[in-house]
Parts: C-alpha cells; sequence; structure tokens
C-alpha cells in the first residue's frame, strides 16, 4: 500500500509537469490549429528564467575586509551580493535562497512577450499552410531557441537549488498513519501546477475573454463573423500558452537541473500526452499528463519490471500506440477534430 | 430488374432519421434524377451507394451484387464512378496526369507496384487518356496544373477522369451547384452527349430544376428522408406532392 | 539511356560526375595552405556525404511524394546499423551480407511500423512514427542490450565466431571490413604538387550504391507508381473513388524507404563496424528531415544536395573559429573587425547548429522548394535579364 502510495506520488509530479506543457500545446491548437514543436523550447527558456534570475539576485562586488585575514596575514577578499548589501545579509539572503518562487514573477512578462513575439512575427503566416509546414517551421525555431541558450548559458546542466526551507522531505503518510517519506518541493511543484490549471480553467470559464476563446475553439468563422476580433484574442492565447509552459518550466529547475535539450526531451512525451488526451481538448491534456505520468512511475516499479522487462520505458509509447489506433479522438477529444 | 437496386434503406444519426424508407430502382441506360428540397437525405443516399456511409437498415444491390460493408475503392471498381459536388481532383498533378490515374486503376486494378517502368512507356494509357482529353475539348490544356484551372474545366475534367474508367453507373451529386449559367448548359450539354454516344447509366442528385428536366428520364422525390414519387418528368412537373414539398403548404 | 529520358539522365550523371570526382572536388586547396581545413576531401566526411544522401533520397520518396512526414526514420538506419554489425560478427566481414540483411531487416521492420502508423495520416502519422523510434531507442538502451550492447554500443571483439571469416587476424587483431578481399579502408593517395587527393575503397563503394539508389529513385520517381503516391498527397478521395486503394501505395513507398534508411546504417556500419543506440535518436530522424526539406522535398536532386550541403557545412562551420575569422577580416579598421567578429561568433564552431535552424526557417517561410527552387529562381531570374535586355535592345533598334 505505501509502495502504491509513492509511486502515484511520483507519478504526480512528472504529471504535472507533462500536464502544464500538454495544456499549452492542446490551447495553441485548439484555438489556433497550430502544431508546435518549438513549446518543449519555450519549458525550457521558462527554466533558464529561473538560472537567470539565481545569478542576477546572485551578483557580487568584491570588497577589502580589514577584519578577516587569510593565513598570510593579508586581508581577505569578500564577496557580498548586491542584494545582502541593499537589504542586510539577512533579509538578502532570504531573497537569494528563494530565487526560484521570484523567478516566476519575472518569467510570466517575459514569456508572454515571447510568445506574443512568436505567434504575431512567425506563427501568424503558417495558420493557412499545412500541418506538415507547421511542424517543420516549429521545428526549426525549436532548435534555434535551444542553440541561442546554449551559446549564453553552455552545455552543461546548471544547478538551480529550491529554497532551503522547501527542500527537505516531508512525511506525507503521517496523515493516513503510514510511512512515505517524499521531498517537498515535488510536492509544491504538484500543488502548483492544480493552481495553474485552475487557474486557467477559471479564466476560460469565467472571463468574456475566455467564452470567446472557448467559442473560437469550437467554431472559429463563426465567431470571427461576429465582429468580434478572435486573432488578437488568439495572439493574447499563445502568449498565456506560452507563460505556462514558461512556467512549468521555473518550477521544474530545482527537481532536474536545466540544460539546453531538455525541451525537447519533454516535448515528444508532450506530443504523446496531448494526442492520449485528445487534440484540443483541455482537461483530455490534463487528464492524460497525470496519468500518463503515474503509468510510468508504476511502470519503473521492480514488482513490474521482473515480469515485463523494460516497460517502464516504453509504457507511455505503447498507451499512444494503442490509443491512436483505437480511438484517434483521444480519451476526451471532440468527435471530429483531426481524426484522420 | 434495374442496374441498382436499393431496397428498404434507413439511416439514422442520433436523434435524427436522415433516411426512413427508401426504395428506388434505377433502370439500365436511363437518367434517373433524385430531387428534393434541403435536408430530404439526398446526400446521405448518395454517399449509401458508394460505401461512405453505411445504412442502418436495407440493401443496396448494384448489378446484382451488394455493395454493403465495401469500401469505396471496390465500389468503384465495381463500376460505380462518382463525381463531386466541388469538383475533386488531383491539383498537384497536370490535365493529362490526372486523366491517366483513373486509366491506370482501370487497366491494373487498386494497387500496383508498377514501380520500374515510365509513365511515358505507358502508350496504351496514355493513348486513352489523351483521347478522352480529346473528347472533353481540352486536350490543348494537357499539360496545365489542373489546380489552375476554371471551375467548369474542372467539372470537365472530373467527369472525363469518371468516363475513362468506363463505368456503367455514373454517380453525379448537384454537378452544377455553383456555376453560372454558361458553365451549367455547358455541362447539361456534355451529360446529353454522354448520355447519346455511352452505354451509361446516369443517376443524379440536384436541385436545379432545369438540369433535371433538361437530362432526366425518371424522377424520384425525396422529402424528409423517404421517397415521395418516382415518376416520369412530365408527370413530376403537375404533381401537387412535389409542389407541396418544393414549396410547402401554401402552394 | 537507362531508359530515362535526357533531362534525368543528365542528372543522373552530374551527380555521378560529383560523387566519382569527389576527392578532387571537396580538394580544392593545397595541402599545408591556410584553407586546408575547409578541405572535406577526406575518406570518412566524404563516405558520411554520401550515406546520408541515400539516407535523404529514401525519406524523400517517402515524404516528397506522398507528403507523409515521418519523424523516426533514423530508428530503420539503427536498425541497419544493427543488423550489419551482427553479420560481421557472425558471418564474415565481407559487407556485402551485412548490407543486404540491413536493408533486409530494416523493410521488415518498416513493413511493420508502416503498417501500423499508416492507419493514420497528417500529424497523427508524425507523431505516431516519432513514438515508435523513440520506443525503439529506449528499448535499444535498455532491455534489448543482448543484441544492441545498451549504451557502450555494438561493437566487434576477438570472440566473435565470423563462421566464414576468422575471429582474429595473425596479429591477434579484429579483422577488417571488406568487399571479398577488398579492404574497405585501404586508401590510395595521390600526390600532384602541392595537393594530395585521397582514394578510399569505401568510399568508392558508397559512391556506387548511392548512384544506384538514385537511379533507382529516378525510376520511382518517373513510374506510374510514383505518380500514385503524388496522388495520393495530393487527393486521397478522390483516389478512393478512383477504385485505387491507397493503403498499398503509402505502405509501399513508407517500405521502400525504410529500406533505404537500412541501407544507409548497413553502409555506415561497413564503413567504421560498430552501431549505437543513439543513430535511432528522434533528432536524427530531425536530421534527415532537414536534409530533405533544405535541399528540396519532392524534387530528385534535392535531399542529396541537402545531405552534401548540412555535412559539408556542418564540418566547414564547426572548423572555423575567432582565430580564422580575424583572418578573414582583417582587412577592417580594428574596432570594425572586432565587431563583425563578434557578430559573426555565434554562428561559427559549436554554433553550427544555430546556423542551420535558422537557415531551414527561413527554408521553410521563404523558399518551401528549397535550394532546388531557389537555383531554380535564380536561372529564371538571369533568364529574364538576358530576354529583357534582348528586348530592350530589340526596341532601340528602329529608334535609331
Amino acid at each position: 500500500m505505501d509502495a502504491i502510495l509513492l509511486q502515484i506520488l511520483n507519478g504526480l509530479d512528472k504529471g504535472s509537469a507533462y500536464a502544464l506543457i500538454a495544456l499549452g500545446l492542446t490551447l495553441i491548437f485548439g484555438t489556433l490549429g497550430v502544431v508546435n514543436f518549438a513549446h518543449g523550447a519555450l519549458f525550457m527558456i521558462g527554466a533558464f528564467c529561473a538560472v537567470t534570475v539565481q545569478r542576477l539576485l546572485s551578483l557580487s562586488y568584491e570588497m577589502v575586509d580589514e577584519s578577516q585575514k587569510d593565513f598570510l596575514g593579508n586581508p581577505l577578499k569578500v564577496k557580498t551580493p548586491y542584494v545582502e548589501s541593499w537589504f542586510g545579509p539577512e533579509i538578502g539572503g532570504t531573497i537569494i535562497d528563494w530565487a526560484v518562487p521570484i523567478a516566476i514573477l519575472f518569467a510570466i512578462p517575459i514569456m508572454v512577450l515571447i510568445g506574443f513575439v512568436m505567434e504575431r512575427g512567425l506563427i501568424k503566416h503558417f495558420y493557412k499552410r499545412e500541418h506538415a509546414d507547421q511542424i517543420l517551421v516549429t521545428f526549426g525555431l525549436a532548435i534555434v531557441l535551444q542553440e541561442v541558450i546554449k551559446y549564453f548559458y553552455g552545455a552543461n546542466p546548471i544547478q538551480t537549488p529550491s529554497p532551503e526551507a522547501l527542500s527537505g522531505v516531508a512525511n506525507v503518510g503521517a496523515l493516513l498513519g503510514m510511512d512515505i517519506v517524499y521531498p517537498v518541493w515535488r510536492i509544491v511543484y504538484f500543488f502548483f501546477s492544480v493552481a495553474v490549471i485552475g487557474a486557467i480553467f477559471s479564466f476560460l470559464q469565467f472571463t468574456t475573454f475566455g467564452m470567446v476563446v472557448r467559442a473560437g475553439m469550437a467554431d472559429r468563422e463563426t465567431v470571427g463573423l461576429l465582429g468580434i476580433n478572435i486573432d488578437r484574442r488568439f495572439t493574447i492565447m499563445f502568449g498565456i500558452a506560452a507563460a505556462v509552459a514558461g512556467l512549468a518550466g521555473v518550477m521544474y529547475t530545482p527537481i532536474n537541473s536545466p540544460n539546453y535539450h531538455m525541451g525537447m526531451d519533454f516535448l515528444v512525451l508532450s506530443f504523446v500526452v496531448v494526442v492520449v488526451g485528445g487534440m484540443g481538448s483541455l482537461p483530455g491534456a490534463v487528464l492524460a499528463g497525470f496519468l500518463l505520468g503515474i503509468l510510468e512511475s508504476f511502470a519503473s516499479m521492480n514488482e513490474i519490471k521482473s515480469i515485463l522487462p523494460g516497460i517502464d520505458q516504453i509504457i507511455i509509447y505503447v498507451v499512444a500506440i494503442i490509443i491512436l489506433l483505437t480511438r484517434p479522438r483521444g480519451l476526451m477529444g471532440r468527435k471530429g477534430v483531426m481524426e484522420e | 430488374m434495374g442496374i441498382l437496386e436499393v431496397k428498404n434503406v434507413g439511416k439514422r444519426f442520433g436523434g435524427l432519421q436522415a433516411l426512413g424508407d427508401v426504395n428506388l430502382s434505377v433502370k439500365e441506360n436511363t437518367v434517373h434524377a433524385i430531387i428534393g428540397p434541403n435536408g430530404a437525405g439526398k446526400s446521405t443516399l448518395l454517399n449509401c451507394l458508394v460505401g461512405k456511409l453505411i445504412p442502418d437498415t436495407g440493401s443496396v444491390m448494384f448489378d446484382g451484387q451488394s455493395v454493403l460493408g465495401r469500401k469505396p475503392f471496390e465500389i468503384n471498381q465495381m463500376g460505380i464512378s462518382r463525381v463531386f459536388q466541388t469538383p475533386e481532383i488531383f491539383g498537384d498533378l497536370s490535365v493529362l496526369e490526372n486523366m491517366m490515374i483513373p486509366c491506370f486503376a482501370k487497366r491494373d486494378g487498386a494497387f500496383s507496384l508498377n514501380a520500374i517502368s515510365s509513365v511515358p512507356a505507358q502508350k496504351d494509357v496514355l493513348e486513352k487518356a489523351e483521347a478522352m482529353l480529346e473528347e472533353m475539348n481540352m486536350a490543348d490544356k494537357r499539360h496545365m496544373h489542373s489546380a489552375s484551372l476554371s471551375r467548369g474545366d474542372k467539372r470537365r475534367l472530373e467527369i472525363g477522369m469518371c468516363l475513362s474508367q468506363e463505368p456503367r453507373l455514373l454517380l453525379l451529386d448537384e454537378p452544377t451547384a455553383g456555376m453560372a449559367r454558361a458553365d451549367t448548359n455547358n455541362t447539361i450539354d456534355l451529360l446529353k452527349e454522354i448520355k447519346e454516344q455511352r452505354d451509361i447509366t446516369i443517376a443524379i442528385i440536384e436541385h436545379d430544376m432545369h438540369v433535371v428536366f433538361s437530362l432526366a428520364d425518371r424522377i424520384t422525390v425525396l422529402a424528409q428522408g423517404t421517397p415521395l414519387v418516382e415518376d416520369d418528368p412530365q408527370n413530376i412537373r403537375g404533381n401537387p406532392k412535389v409542389r407541396e414539398a418544393y414549396l410547402g403548404e401554401s402552394a | 539511356m537507362f531508359g530515362l529520358d535526357n533531362k534525368d539522365t543528365r542528372m543522373l550523371i552530374i551527380v555521378a560526375v560529383l560523387t566519382l570526382f569527389a576527392p578532387f572536388i571537396l580538394n580544392p586547396f593545397p595541402t599545408g595552405s591556410a584553407m586546408a581545413q575547409f578541405n572535406a576531401g577526406y575518406p570518412d566526411l566524404m563516405q558520411r556525404f554520401v550515406i546520408f544522401g541515400i539516407f535523404a533520397i529514401g525519406f524523400n520518396i517517402l515524404f516528397g511524394l506522398t507528403g507523409y512526414l515521418s519523424f523516426g526514420h533514423a530508428a530503420f538506419l539503427g536498425v541497419g546499423s544493427y543488423s550489419a554489425v551482427w553479420m560481421f560478427k557472425l558471418l564474415s566481414m565481407n559487407v556485402v551480407p551485412a548490407i543486404l540483411l540491413s536493408v533486409a531487416i530494416s523493410g521488415l521492420f518498416a513493413l511493420l511500423i508502416g503498417f501500423v502508423s499508416l492507419r493514420r495520416s497528417g500529424i497523427y502519422f508524425s507523431i505516431l512514427t516519432l513514438a515508435f523510434a523513440q520506443m525503439s531507442f529506449n528499448l535499444a538502451y535498455s532491455v534489448l542490450t543482448p543484441i544492441t550492447n545498451g549504451e557502450t554500443g555494438l561493437q566487434l571483439t576477438l570472440d566473435d565466431p565470423r563462421i566464414l571469416g576468422v575471429s582474429a587476424t595473425a596479429d591477434g587483431s579484429i579483422p577488417v571490413t571488406s568487399l571479398f578481399g577488398l579492404e574497405m579502408r585501404s586508401t590510395f593517395e595521390m600526390v600532384v604538387g602541392p595537393w594530395a587527393f585521397q582514394f578510399n575503397v569505401g568510399y568508392y563503394l558508397c559512391a556506387l550504391v548511392l548512384l544506384a539508389a538514385f537511379y533507382l529513385s529516378i525510376r520511382i520517381f518517373r513510374s506510374p507508381f510514383g505518380m500514385m503516391l503524388r496522388a495520393v498527397k495530393s487527393n486521397q478521395q478522390r483516389m478512393n473513388y478512383t477504385g485505387l486503394n491507397t493503403k498499398p501505395y503509402t505502405l509501399a513507398a513508407f517500405v521502400i524507404s525504410g529500406m533505404y534508411a537500412g541501407l544507409a546504417g548497413g553502409l555506415m556500419a561497413s564503413m567504421d563496424p560498430l552501431a549505437g543506440a543513439e543513430r535511432m535518436q528522434w533528432t536524427a530522424s530531425g536530421e534527415v528531415v532537414l536534409m530533405t526539406i533544405l535541399g528540396g522535398a519532392g524534387t530528385l536532386i534535392g535531399p542529396v544536395l541537402g545531405a552534401g550541403f548540412i555535412k559539408y557545412f556542418e564540418n566547414i562551420f564547426s572548423k572555423i573559429n575567432d582565430t580564422v575569422l580575424h583572418n578573414w577580416f582583417a582587412f577592417m579598421p580594428d574596432g570594425l573587425e572586432d565587431f563583425v567578429v563578434f557578430i559573426v561568433h555565434p554562428f561559427i564552431g559549436k554554433g553550427w547548429h544555430l546556423t542551420l535552424g535558422i537557415m531551414f526557417m527561413l527554408v521553410v517561410v521563404f523558399l518551401p522548394g528549397g535550394l532546388v527552387e531557389g537555383g531554380q529562381r535564380i536561372g529564371k531570374w538571369v533568364k529574364g535579364r538576358k530576354n529583357k535586355d534582348d528586348s530592350t535592345s530589340a526596341t532601340k533598334t528602329p529608334a535609331e
């Protein structure tokens, strides 16, 4: 029982990342009809926003401290972060420690901006072209983005720790009278994802903006005929989708040190998630994201691996293939949406 | 016994009874028109004949064989060719290539791995395609990109493609929809010519009464998924039930 | 000639001349000169040109003709490589059975994957092929280690049986791949003045196979079968209502292009007898997509050009460094020189992929027909200018 719960937990944090990326992908597909192969790169850029913020906050100046001597008796050069000299070592230290959550504030405007530029500058011109062309041009863009990041940040993974207060483990089983120890940050990641997903859904559900977007997803032409400028709203939707992917990336950095190709690694799986959930279905993307995350985690249990060796490596693909062949519209996809 | 026998065909989409209980018999070498107001089930019926839809009930026999459960390409190989409402041609290919493809389909069947011989070496197919283009008065356009043809020419090409398969039954789905008067008249003339010169049965779904009465030997009126009457054109013209279906109760 | 029309024959001859004289063409700079590092006439590099050329030609038969975009073609290349290495381990070091087996096994593999994937089209097809390829890659890394030797990759060892050959040579080393005794690695060097040209047996084997593969692809493009594949791309609905079954057509195209990939994989292993799972990764599949699109999908010569272009510039660009750049721009005033070098720097050396990505995007946006279309446009432009000149001179005459 403990083991099962632990696997579910393990699946949840990976599932959260899948769900967030897939949510953006399917939002873009549903509103704009575009298959965006560069979406993984947005996730990656988000992660590097966190890296950048951490580096910015740790920017230091060097100062000769007369009160401290090194072993030769010379005065010691001490590096002090600007933040600490402004806010005092106590508060300054905390700010640096909390760089990753702070990066969220920084990442949102940046990601939205990147999304706008991407949509207006490139994707817009591909609405009427074949899906193959959309795949190709966004694939090219993904390569470019990833190489730009590689140029500035290098090829090696960069450690980005979570705040110390959230870096330990917690006994999440205590409430149930069980003993399940689990990293706190991963629990934070899960709740963060749920909050973001909840925010997106309520935004689409309860605002007029969201209503128009949902109507546009269902029937773009008719909404256009009503004299509503659907294109501008869709641009904003693209920005939001980019921000969601970026946020997923920011918060993921303490779980996995970001590197320039993490976007591509996640992209393939996120596509699979979108397809399993149903192209253009938001609840489908979320459901499939968590489901596949958990499934993957179960498949990596030793008991299962000993019966079906290697199953953990391929389980997601196997599920995707079965779904695509038997129910091409996915778990929750609307009938008739890209069923061919 | 007609070449096409439709018996008790019904088709339901969710709560909507698209086709009730359709019986239809198309006699060989005639032009049979199926008319009816919008939503009468004409297109549904047509799709049941070509394998795109499978009816819930009833049977569809072509030349004594059932077409139900067969794929569109198999039904086509049985001798039924279909012309679409908006011309369906191979837009990326030249006019001549468009015409050669059905000739290959007629000669080699549904699939042939003819990967080494070159196209120009297929003299028989080439000649047949050229002859058909001649007949359609399109020989001068043979090297044109077919997507750049005019709407009327696309329609001629599509009809020519269907004819080059030497079908026994030609199905036309509103062949003049969206056409200018001149193009419509050209198409009527073309179809008349085909009817006179070939051993072919034609079933035509049409909205335009001018087209129907210029061509049809026999007319079935469909309303709300069931056939209202089947009769000769002159009788249909005066039939009060037909006027009612078309013009509403007031007529 | 060979059942081709004049235009195709000319194209075949051009490719033949380019590949057969590649050791000269790719070595324009004398050894020892400053530019010698931009020579590309080395056996292993030239082998790569033609092997990827074969891979791209095969990919183009599927994508260029039918429009089905496979994102998992590298899997077939990987399977081909593994099969060839196994043949070297078990049978003999002769490359012929190895290559034959690669083609056969990857063909079977493509039949299996194609049969399933082709039940969907468009984006779903792309994702299915991607999923299958990633699955093969993951399996090759983990469970299939007995066959693939996992992360290390499959290599030859001294205790391989090699029933028709020897496990180890007389001097106790692993035997080398050969074509009936003609060693793949043997290279004849021709020194002409300051130039040194290398003629490698392995390269010429690859080049001949490329020519055969290219010739076959011309035949396929010009055949009724090729026309049907273009018809599939153009309008599947019309295909079905013309009595044609699209499934076997697309499947045949898929298998043929999978066999081309297997052939490329087999050749790769014949040149250097090892095989690793990374050859099957989806980025490797992406590379062949790039080559084909960049050269010109759906054209005959495009994929060959694209493969040569990418592999050549990959090699050249990654060799350029800041010192080289400073030499190039030395004629500029100092400040400007540094600035130009600073601007160019991200795109060279390790930044080659950035250049490639940008180039690829530009091609997809502005030049969907790839380099071939670019060439045609330039050709037309030149012709147009000529005609204009002619016409202006023609109008001038009466005025005089």
